[in-house]
């Protein structure tokens, strides 16, 4: 069948929609708009398939929005994750990154510094050795993946709201937003009431040896309310802000609260 | 578009030609569009990390990738969620449940099925649903709470963990999940091809009557 077509070849069908929305009276696309959040509606106006439309896409980033908010409203600060016996982990404790183990990050922990920037009163960079004489705790948690699969694990390190307090950290701010040694820039924001949770640590030991180069070494930020990608490996640094600035899975449209 | 929109006056005018009430096939057609959403946003998620041996054709997956995967489906599981609690409140509250799927007893099922299966079921009378429908209608609904549960307790198992505790843990939710969902897929194919069989059960989902 024959799909009666009045589009110019050449014409990025996003951009001609994206176009003639400007030159619309205010209304008018305010009501078209809303309109599109109908499946039906939106079969009609773009003429082509919903699953890859830009309506549908645009829809989607709204409810996941949404469920941002949902997630926040029902995150409850002092639900803790549950906890399991040595004899729970998952031996061997997968490596996953979206990069083969010979490419993953090879840092030298002499030289590493981990620095620290934003709201924050103390902005002094931190040595491996400096961060390894604060007070460490051990928790063994289920990591869940965005995939599905999940493994349990042994962490060792100090709580991350321990750190934030003795940095003077603004704690009234949005986000903390980490940064790490990945070759493309990983990143991810962490909402502060994630960040100040009992069990959100700085990670420097697995299975009480130091974090080993495929678990994130020399640190890694476990937050066992949160799926494991936005459990950060390799950190380098964190930021103390009131500004939402992305993250290397939630810019490709990962959930970014993506609470558990 | 039309023929959806029964009005009120309508329905009460001729009481007894009307098969399904006007709410019964709204909610119908919304949880089928929602489930289908769901599975197939769903089999998008499974093949990020298969159960089994197997993964499911893309061409039969929704959203590209994992992540267009879980955006549909956590969107579309609001649509099932809120359709198919306002569901199960009406068909408690209405007596419709009671009326139309029990009683269900093993002879009536099994003389029901004999008579299926050697093409003697009658459908004259598609007011009164036979036991086979009675058992697999009130079974999906079961299965379908079962779906909502262990999806709502992967999908928080902090928050929600007794849901969780309720499957055990979260690795065997995801078993039931599954398992729910073939289940569903399972009855969707005898289902349909049921319908077809009996056209005016089709029209009666559709027009009422």
């Amino acid at each position: 069948m024959a799909k009666r077509s009045f589009l110019i070849p050449g014409v990025d069908k996003r951009l001609l929609i994206k176009d003639s929305l400007k030159t619309m009276p205010d209304l008018t696309r305010r009501r078209f708009i809303a309109g599109g959040a109908s499946l039906g509606a939106l079969t009609l106006l773009t003429g082509c398939d919903v699953v890859d439309s830009s309506s549908a896409e645009e829809m989607l980033k709204q409810v996941s929005k949404f469920n941002d908010a949902v997630q926040s409203f029902i995150f409850n600060p002092d639900a803790l994750a549950p906890t399991f016996p040595e004899s729970a982990i998952t031996k061997p404790f997968p490596f996953n990154a979206y990069y083969d183990l010979d490419d993953a990050p090879d840092v030298d922990g002499k030289d590493w510094k981990l620095e620290v920037r934003g709201l924050v009163d103390n902005k002094k960079s931190w040595t491996l050795d400096e961060l390894y004489q604060l007070p460490q705790v051990t928790q063994i948690t289920r990591h869940i993946c965005v995939e599905g699969w999940s493994a349990i694990g042994s962490w060792t390190g100090t709580p991350l709201r321990d750190f934030l307090k003795l940095i003077g950290a603004d704690t009234r701010a949005k986000y903390v937003w980490f940064q790490c040694a990945d070759k493309d820039g990983y990143n991810s924001p962490l909402d502060m009431r994630s960040a100040l949770h009992p069990q959100t640590q700085m990670t420097f030991k697995y299975a009480n040896e130091i974090l080993p180069r495929a678990y994130g070494f020399p640190m890694k930020i476990r937050v066992p309310t949160k799926l494991g990608f936005k459990n950060p490996k390799y950190v380098v640094s964190m930021e103390v802000t009131n500004d939402y600035k992305g993250g290397y899975w939630e810019d490709q449209g990962y959930n970014s609260f993506s609470g558990s | 578009m039309s023929s959806l929109t029964v009005t009120d006056e309508q329905v009460s005018a001729t009481p007894a030609k009307v098969i399904q009430p006007a709410w019964v096939r709204v909610m119908h057609w919304i949880n089928a569009l929602a489930m289908i959403l769901m599975i197939l946003s769903g089999w998008q998620i499974y093949n990020a990390s298969p159960l089994f041996g197997f993964s499911f054709p893309r061409e039969y997956t929704l959203g590209g990738w994992l992540g267009g995967g879980l955006l549909w489906h956590f969107a579309a599981m609001w649509l099932l969620m809120i359709n198919g609690l306002a569901y199960l409140i009406t068909g408690f509250a209405t007596g419709r449940f009671r009326k139309k799927l029990l009683p269900i007893t093993p002879s009536g099922v099994l003389h029901d099925v004999r008579a299926a299966l050697t093409f003697k079921l009658g459908h004259d009378d598609l007011t009164v649903y036979n036991y086979v429908q009675r058992l697999l209608y009130a079974g999906i609904i079961v299965v379908g709470v079962l779906i909502v549960l262990s999806g709502l307790g992967m999908w928080k198992p902090v928050q929600l963990y007794y849901l969780v505790m309720l499957f055990g843990d979260y690795p065997t939710a995801r078993y039931v999940h599954f398992f729910c969902m073939a289940a569903i897929c399972a009855f969707l194919v005898i289902h349909v091809l049921l319908a077809l069989l009996v056209p005016k059960s089709l029209r009666a989902m559709i027009i009422g009557r």
